[in-house]
């Protein structure tokens, strides 16, 4: 199952993630996973929160360009090779990653990753064939 | 020396005659040549056979640069194109360029104004020129080569660019006149001093600086570099290229050919003219051309004129610096933009035209750097940084294709460009010209 990340574009400026951040704070959105994509003058902020839709009206009413991205959250297990035997399976199936970053926070004794594919859909199939959880929408929103 | 002292010092009433008797015969030649003229003459309630003289030019219809991207690319002109010799373009407001043709006769004018230009700079007859103005679709190049052909100068077609060749050849043949744009001048100055050349070192006497604005600081910065008098020539591709007014060593204003290019200072609102002294849009008339000649060509920069005699001994009136525009245009490295031209790429790639804005700078002793700063909107807002950046080269490249100038494309978010009275300020002109 897809969740949503949030994509907010952020120029190279003193504060402008501290502004995003203290916005969503200011209004009771908690942010689960977050990562920075950067180039030499602009960055593109990436956050899974717990009320997506509110959080992207709520940028979007503050001047901020953000948008949805479906990505897959996936648990691998904690332990030395964890994320390698999950990233085995990709390869093996031709599952293209466009980039990925851990959650801020675990949902069980299991590390959580979220992952942008290239083809989501794809991915979610490979997934399902060999077993691994995905974590839904909810149990986001419940974190 | 003085190329055509007997038109270069002539009487003002010996120059209205000769004047007079250009204009006589100039509008009947394009009333039967140039349709489109014919019509605009028509429009005007102006009979061919009524110009009698130099002052009925104020009944004449103005020409526009819209007027020449709307009959692009032959519709201005007045002879056959089997006549035309050589064609020029320059950049355009938007989509077509400005197209300018030279039949043989107005190669020879081109010859003839441009050693006028030389001589009144101070070249002599012996004098080596090393010509760093662009060869090419750009009239600048070229047309020097033609005074400096015409004259009887040695001539070094450097071109420009190749910084590193251009002092190698200075340093081995000593050329006493240089012409290049006065940024480039200054940037091969600083480019001398760190391969460990000093530029002062040579024979340089003159250098003969323009296709774009700049300041007496910037002349006071160039003389100290070089060693040599700066003067500023004046000229556009409509009306010949350079070659349409120079100083003198006096450096007091720009002498303008008049005999040749009948030159008008009017208020750019009401179209009437202002007087000696005040500022105001120089409007041409080309008297004696024949491909494409014009009649009371706006220019859209603003000067004043001083008629009265120079120290040197010309009559010609002399226009003072470019003292700003009457539209957006900026001039850099030489080549004019346009804002319009960046919202036309804009439109092409993305469908609506985002908000940007451009910002010119020119680091000390630099050449200008553009900077394109386009705010991002969600339709094109990806949350991969790779389609961010190809959008961002998209841009770049399309819009060097059509400036011929290399710049840099910066997205930033939306609302960051400053809008005044809701339209955003398009040009941030930071240099200091």
């Amino acid at each position: 199952m897809k969740i949503t990340q949030i994509s907010v574009f952020l120029e190279n400026r003193k504060g402008r993630l501290y502004e995003v951040c203290s916005l969503l704070g200011d209004n009771d959105i908690n942010i689960r996973a977050l990562t920075v994509a950067e180039t030499e003058s602009f960055g593109v902020l990436r956050i899974v929160v717990d009320k997506s839709d509110a959080a992207v009206t709520l940028l979007r009413d503050s001047g901020f360009v953000a948008n949805f991205t479906d990505v897959v959250a996936i648990e691998v297990g904690d332990r030395p090779g964890g994320l390698a035997s999950v990233l085995k399976i990709f390869a093996a199936n031709d599952v293209n990653i466009e980039y990925m970053y851990g959650f801020v926070e675990k949902h069980s004794d299991k590390a959580l990753l979220v992952f942008r594919f290239e083809d989501a859909d794809f991915a979610q199939q490979v997934l399902a064939k060999h077993s691994i959880s995905v974590v839904t929408r909810k149990e986001i929103e419940g974190l | 020396m003085i190329w055509k002292e007997d038109v270069e010092c002539a009487d003002r009433a010996v120059l209205q005659v000769l004047q007079s008797d250009h204009l006589k015969k100039l509008i009947p030649y394009i009333y039967h040549n140039c349709p489109v003229y014919k019509q605009k003459l028509e429009d005007a309630g102006v009979s061919p056979d009524s110009v009698q003289s130099i002052d009925d030019i104020k009944r004449l219809p103005f020409t526009t640069k819209e007027d020449m991207r709307d009959h692009y690319p032959y519709g201005l002109f007045s002879a056959p194109q089997d006549q035309i010799n050589e064609i020029h373009v320059s950049s355009g407001t938007t989509g077509n360029p400005t197209l300018v043709g030279y039949t043989r006769d107005d190669l020879a004018l081109w010859g003839d104004v441009m050693a006028r230009t030389l001589c009144c700079a101070g070249a002599e007859p012996d004098d080596t020129i090393q010509i760093a103005y662009g060869y090419g679709l750009f009239t600048g190049g070229l047309g020097f080569h033609y005074g400096a052909l015409e004259m009887g100068l040695r001539i070094i077609p450097t071109s420009s660019g190749q910084t590193a060749r251009q002092l190698k050849i200075m340093q081995d043949f000593k050329p006493r006149i240089i012409g290049c744009t006065p940024s480039y001048a200054l940037y091969m100055a600083e480019e001398a001093k760190e391969m460990g050349i000093d530029p002062r070192e040579g024979n340089w006497r003159i250098g003969i600086f323009g296709a774009e604005p700049w300041s007496d600081s910037i002349r006071h910065e160039i003389e100290d570099a070089w060693n040599m008098l700066a003067t500023d020539v004046y000229g556009l591709s409509e009306i010949i290229g350079p070659g349409v007014a120079q100083e003198c060593q006096h450096k007091d204003g720009l002498h303008i050919f008049s005999d040749v290019f009948f030159p008008e200072i009017i208020d750019p609102e009401t179209g009437e003219e202002v007087a000696p002294g005040e500022d105001g849009e120089l409007v041409i008339t080309t008297l004696t051309k024949q491909g494409i000649p014009l009649i009371r060509y706006r220019t859209r920069d603003i000067v004043s004129i001083s008629c009265e005699k120079c120290r040197c001994g010309r009559t010609s009136p002399r226009i003072s610096k470019i003292k700003g525009r009457t539209d957006d245009m900026i001039v850099v490295r030489g080549i004019n933009v346009f804002p319009s031209q960046i919202e036309h790429v804009l439109v092409g790639i993305e469908g609506t035209q985002p908000h940007y804005q451009i910002v010119v700078d020119r680091q000390a002793h630099k050449l200008d750097q553009v900077e394109v700063l386009v705010e991002v909107e969600e339709r094109f807002f990806s949350d991969e940084i790779k389609h961010l950046n190809e959008l961002r080269d998209t841009i770049r490249k399309e819009i060097q294709a059509v400036l011929s100038v290399g710049v840099k494309v910066t997205l930033v978010e939306p609302k960051t460009i400053e809008r005044s009275m809701g339209k955003s300020k398009r040009i941030v002109d930071k240099r200091t010209l």
